[in-house]
């Protein structure tokens, strides 16, 4: 396990609600995606199938609209994959690896939708 | 199936395909035991960004493991890390370890992967002639840029270029020897070829096409690279990336069928029953290679394994998706739907100009794959077409007032 570093780190808290409602909250540390808090923490609802390389439109969700302003803009390239999800887009619908996290972030809420495929 | 108070599924090899399947078998109901044997000493990581940005140092090493420690033992997943199977009971139903250890099973999942193919030229193994699978070998190579001006890349393919961009990038003087005319020359057109080279090209890459390596020299480590016209490039690093060797002598020494991998049917099962191969290393019937292939591929080792995983837990079904890769190299992400061998027929939709197109390809009218270069919605509508056997001509393709979207929906 020695490359992969073990130095403490600044979070984040993001709290993943799954479209059932079950809710988690759970520490990330800053920089690291919307996407890679999910797994790393064994959110269910966020395939991520590309390892979040913007290629699969697996780890899309639903921001809480009180984030929205925060976030940066979507890109070219995931405003395209975001025309591509399998559950419907919405106007908060971003991809979870596109999603950085920082301090201003801190507390943010994110659904998970139904399905992923 | 709930497999509980068996012998449980084995899996020998805890990459992408190996993890996959342990993940899939618990979403899937399985209950039983499941083992996860691999021989490196890492839990199951990612190896796509390896040459993407986690070799360019954009990536948190931490995010690099699938899932982490906590995951297996929640899933009552045994990982067995730095261990090896060396031998395969097919009649007994049991695997041996290196150490003699024997483990029964019920079912044994392959997914033994692939090795770098080696260089064999005189001093191909100096120090600073690196190969690129392993996260320990992602960081050497990193060591290695770090103190290195100059950097050769043994082929042109998706590893060669991705090394030459991150190389590029951090301002090492780069050159990318290819055996054939062209970069990417199996998978893609030339007119991806040629856009790919003038983008390295344009960044300070240079290329050495038709080259053949002869010698590498150097004294304490790798100095210079020679090649068969004589020509004679000076490196401190070398990476080679000149495709891959399925692992399959494991499958082999036990009597299973193995040729271009180890062969398995559309159930992805081999000739002994209940043991499967997957990934890399598994030579499977594929109805867009229109015949047995072999692919490499997050896609092909992440969907056989899902395969597999719904077989075990009966849920069995052959294996079908369309395949699909990807390759990042500067600002440039190609994504590639399909497989385009045996193509006589190139599309163009959309300017290379622009930076975002897509290449479709057909043989005898019919849609063969689609790879696509900045343009991820043509993409993700190219693997519904392909999967769907959505007919399209070569003119609605080019044309760009024709909606592939809604041809995908309406035509399926």
């Amino acid at each position: 396990m020695s490359f992969f570093s073990k130095k403490p780190k600044e979070t984040v808290s993001v709290t993943y609600v799954s479209h059932n409602g079950a809710v988690r909250e759970v520490a990330v540390p800053v920089e690291n995606t919307v996407m890679e808090g999910a797994v790393a923490n064994n959110i269910e609802g966020i395939v991520a199938e590309c390892g979040g390389s913007c290629m699969c439109a697996t780890c899309h969700v639903y921001v809480d609209e009180a984030f929205l302003g925060q976030l940066e803009p979507i890109a070219e390239n995931e405003e395209e994959m975001l025309g591509n999800t399998a559950a419907p887009r919405q106007a908060n619908s971003r991809l979870a690896c596109q999603l950085k996290l920082t301090n201003a972030l801190n507390g943010l809420r994110v659904t998970t939708p139904p399905n992923q495929q | 199936m709930d497999g509980a108070g068996r012998a449980g599924v084995v899996i020998a090899g805890a990459g992408q395909s190996g993890f996959q399947a342990a993940f899939s078998l618990r979403t899937e109901g399985y209950d039983g035991p499941i083992t996860l044997i691999g021989d490196e000493p890492h839990i199951p990581y990612q190896r796509p960004p390896l040459s993407k940005d986690f070799m360019a140092g954009k990536m948190d090493p931490d995010s690099l493991p699938l899932r982490p420690e906590s995951f297996y033992e929640a899933q009552r997943i045994e990982l067995r890390m730095g261990e090896r199977i060396e031998a395969i009971e097919t009649s007994g139903r049991a695997v041996f370890l290196a150490s003699g250890e024997r483990l029964p099973f019920d079912s044994l999942i392959l997914a033994t992967g692939a090795r770098n193919r080696r260089l064999t030229v005189p001093g191909a193994e100096l120090p600073g002639v690196c190969y690129l699978r392993s996260v320990d070998e992602a960081v050497a190579i990193q060591e290695r840029l770090e103190a290195a001006r100059r950097v050769v890349i043994i082929g042109g393919g998706f590893i060669g270029l991705e090394m030459a961009a991150i190389a590029a990038a951090q301002g090492r003087e780069v050159v990318v020897v290819e055996a054939q005319s062209r970069v990417m020359p199996r998978v893609v057109a030339p007119v991806i070829s040629a856009f790919f080279q003038e983008t390295h090209e344009a960044r300070g890459v240079r290329f050495a096409f038709n080259a053949a390596v002869t010698e590498l020299r150097g004294a304490e480590s790798v100095e210079f690279v020679h090649l068969s016209d004589g020509s004679m490039y000076a490196a401190e690093l070398v990476v080679v990336g000149i495709g891959v060797v399925p692992n399959m002598e494991l499958a082999a020494r036990a009597g299973l069928e193995v040729g271009n991998g180890i062969r398995v049917d559309e159930y992805l099962e081999t000739g002994a029953p209940g043991i499967y191969a997957i990934g890399d290393c598994a030579w499977h019937p594929n109805r867009f290679a229109g015949g047995l292939a072999r692919i490499e591929s997050v896609q092909n080792g992440v969907d056989q394994a899902r395969c597999v995983a719904a077989t075990i837990a009966g849920k069995r079904a052959p294996y079908d998706p369309v395949p699909w890769f990807w390759t990042d190299q500067f600002d440039l992400k190609l994504q590639m739907a399909g497989l385009s061998s045996g193509f006589d027929e190139v599309v163009v939709r959309g300017e290379a100009a622009s930076r975002r197109f897509s290449v479709f390809y057909f043989r005898e009218g019919k849609l063969l794959a689609v790879d696509s270069i900045n343009r991820p919605g043509d993409h993700l509508v190219a693997r519904k077409l392909l999967a769907a056997g959505v007919e399209i001509t070569g003119a609605e393709a080019g044309d760009p007032g024709f909606d592939l979207k809604t041809a995908a929906a309406s035509r399926a």
